[in-house]
């Protein structure tokens, strides 16, 4: 009660007016500031133009799969299948417009329709079948990397069609193209999340089923529907990134369901549902990003960056959590 | 006017048997006292009339007709509200969110794309408020940092809101001061005065004789009593909760409150 009473300190109420007016979680927006900083100093190419495009670009197949995450943890769900699943869809493609030689629009919706389908099979067997989503998606998680090594025969796909490479390689106005589909895509499921019902109901799910469901909420039809737009966001990202590399490759995506994880989560999505935001998102996805691109500046051996990636997760979760509990303290 | 009619409803959880047809009938505008011991069933048999449990068997009319094919949001639209014994509320979102759960408000962007008007939710949210003569820190918090009190204003704000014709309260004194009390008894008086049907579910059996038309007993998983609030008195309710002429049982039911 006497937080009630007490004025909040600047920090405070800093705090609060960054997450109720942007969205944005303040620690994690300085985070990003003084890792760029740091950067900045270490290597003097860091804050050249062609480098924070390549930032950008790299952040690209991780952010839209951190977009995924972002709706799927905030309704209280879990999906660990975004990277198998974002391998899966890209072999898909490849394969529809290499090997079956069908047109690039083909390819293009064979990727996220691939996706779309795993993440539907996702959402019916978390809402029908009453396996946790834990399991389930990491089920998948297995099941879409095998099917993508079964159909690609363990090999890559090369050789996309123009158009399909069009979308990873070209560079409009000398912007990547992944780069524009990827702030499109936020800037759109930003939108969704903080200011549409079905977003807000997203949240609410994820904060409290039970009053979801008292409320009249569809709850499972509506996780139905989150799983299914997770599957067709990781079918999206897989179609970037064979676009970008121009193959199927069926390793694609390994491990980026830990990145994109870790990107919600330090952007301030609860890892148990009920709180997020694709703009705070976007800000993890870019620590991620930085993180990366700083590590390879600076030469440090990619087994180190796989350890970094796992260490920031645990302590995002840490420092989410120890705030719950001083807040609950009241 | 018969606005709701429950008849030979039953539920069982696995191998519990919980309600083994229950009838119970509610008026246009009056106040029922629904009680029974811990356990009885009476949570649970709210819940069928709300949707968020589906009766094994019975009939459930709303205004006419039945809405046991009806989920939960669709019977919401038709009028019933429940002030649930668990809160119900999403402890991280704000006041008016609380409040509009499920029955946002939109406003078309550049005519095209429905976006939620949380601005008309808070200036009503707050009127709400208001009307209820409660006072919360604010309107923009996160109703987890609340008082138990506040919280239940909100649950009632969220009740309220939307013109219902029942509006079911379980257990809604129970997390409250004593002036707060007061102020819940005060307001199911107000919405008899304005046609607005009551369920009343209590412990306290004071505030259902004061507040009530007639009170249903539950027992045994059956409705076993039905009485006129003018017509009994507090011992008779309590032997019927306890069962039968078990006076003793009785006196020590009443000395628990
Ligand atoms: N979801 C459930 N699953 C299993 N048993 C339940 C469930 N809800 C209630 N019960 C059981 O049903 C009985 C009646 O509970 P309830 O309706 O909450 O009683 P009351 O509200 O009268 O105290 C209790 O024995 C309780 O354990
Ligand atoms: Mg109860």
């Amino acid at each position: 009660m006497s937080s009630d009473l007490a004025t909040p300190g600047v920090w405070t109420r800093a705090q609060r007016a960054s997450v109720e007016r942007l969205h944005i979680r303040l620690e994690s927006f300085l985070v990003l500031v003084a890792l760029s900083a740091l950067m900045a100093v270490l290597s003097p190419y860091f804050l050249s133009f062609s480098n924070l495009l390549n930032i950008l670009l790299a952040t690209s197949t991780i952010g839209i799969l951190a977009i995924a995450a972002t709706f799927v943890i905030g309704s209280g769900g879990l999906d660990l299948s975004l990277g198998s699943v974002m391998g899966l869809s890209g072999v898909v493609g490849a394969f529809v417009a290499v090997n079956l030689g069908a047109p690039s629009a083909l390819g293009v919706i064979a990727c996220i329709l691939a996706g779309g389908i795993a993440g539907y099979i996702n959402g019916q067997l978390v809402t029908r079948a009453f396996v946790p989503a834990f399991i389930v998606t990491l089920g998948m998680l297995g099941l879409a990397r095998g099917l993508a090594l079964v159909i690609s025969g363990g090999r890559v796909i090369y050789g996309l069609p123009e158009f399909m490479l069009y979308l990873g390689q070209g560079r409009p106005f000398g912007i990547p193209m992944p780069v524009i589909i990827f702030v499109a895509t936020a800037v759109v499921a930003h939108c969704v999340l903080a200011y549409t019902r079905f977003g807000r109901h997203t949240l609410a799910l994820g904060d409290s089923e039970g009053a979801a469901r008292a409320a009249g909420i569809r709850v499972e039809r509506q996780r139905r529907i989150l799983y299914t737009l997770s599957g067709a966001l990781a079918g999206l990202a897989g179609l970037l990134f064979s676009a970008r590399i121009n193959s199927g490759d069926p390793t694609a995506g390994l491990n980026y369901e830990l990145t994109a994880i870790t990107a919600a989560v330090i952007g301030g999505t609860n890892l148990f549902g009920g709180r997020g935001s694709i703009l705070g998102t976007m800000i993890g996805a870019l620590i991620m990003g930085v993180l990366q691109n700083g590590l390879n500046l600076l030469a440090v051996q990619s087994y180190y960056q796989q350890m970094a990636i796992g260490a920031v997760l645990i302590l995002a979760v840490f420092i989410d959590q120890y705030q719950v509990r001083k807040e609950s303290r009241v | 006017m018969t606005l709701l009619k429950l008849e030979g409803i039953r539920k069982s959880f696995g191998a519990i048997d919980v309600l083994h047809g229950v009838d119970l009938a509610v008026k246009a505008g009056e106040v029922v006292g629904l009680v029974g011991d811990n356990g009885a069933g009476k949570s649970t048999l709210m819940k069928t009339i709300t949707g968020i449990y589906q009766a094994d068997a019975g009939s459930i009319a709303f205004d006419g007709r039945g809405i046991l094919d009806l989920d939960p949001g669709e019977r919401r639209r038709l009028g019933i509200e429940m002030i649930y014994q668990d809160l119900s509320l999403a402890r991280q979102q704000d006041v008016s969110s609380n409040i509009f759960l499920g029955r946002e408000p939109t406003r078309k962007l550049f005519g095209l794309f429905p976006f939620v008007d949380k601005a008309a939710m808070d200036r009503q949210a707050a009127q709400m408020i208001e009307r209820l003569n409660a006072h919360l820190p604010s309107i923009n918090r996160a109703v987890g940092s609340f008082s138990g009190g506040q919280q239940q204003t909100v649950a009632i704000a969220r009740a309220l809101t939307f013109n219902p014709k029942l509006v079911i309260m379980d257990e809604p004194t129970a997390a409250l001061a004593v002036r707060e009390v007061q102020s819940v008894l005060d307001l199911i008086r107000r919405l008899k005065s304005e046609g607005i049907a009551v369920i009343l579910i209590s412990h306290r059996l004071n505030d259902v004789l004061s507040v009530t038309d007639r009170i249903v007993v539950l027992r045994h998983g059956r409705a076993e009593a039905d009485l006129v609030t003018g017509k009994t008195n507090m011992s008779e309710v309590v032997s019927r909760i306890v069962g039968g002429g078990d006076m003793a049982a009785a006196a020590s039911h009443e000395a628990r409150g």
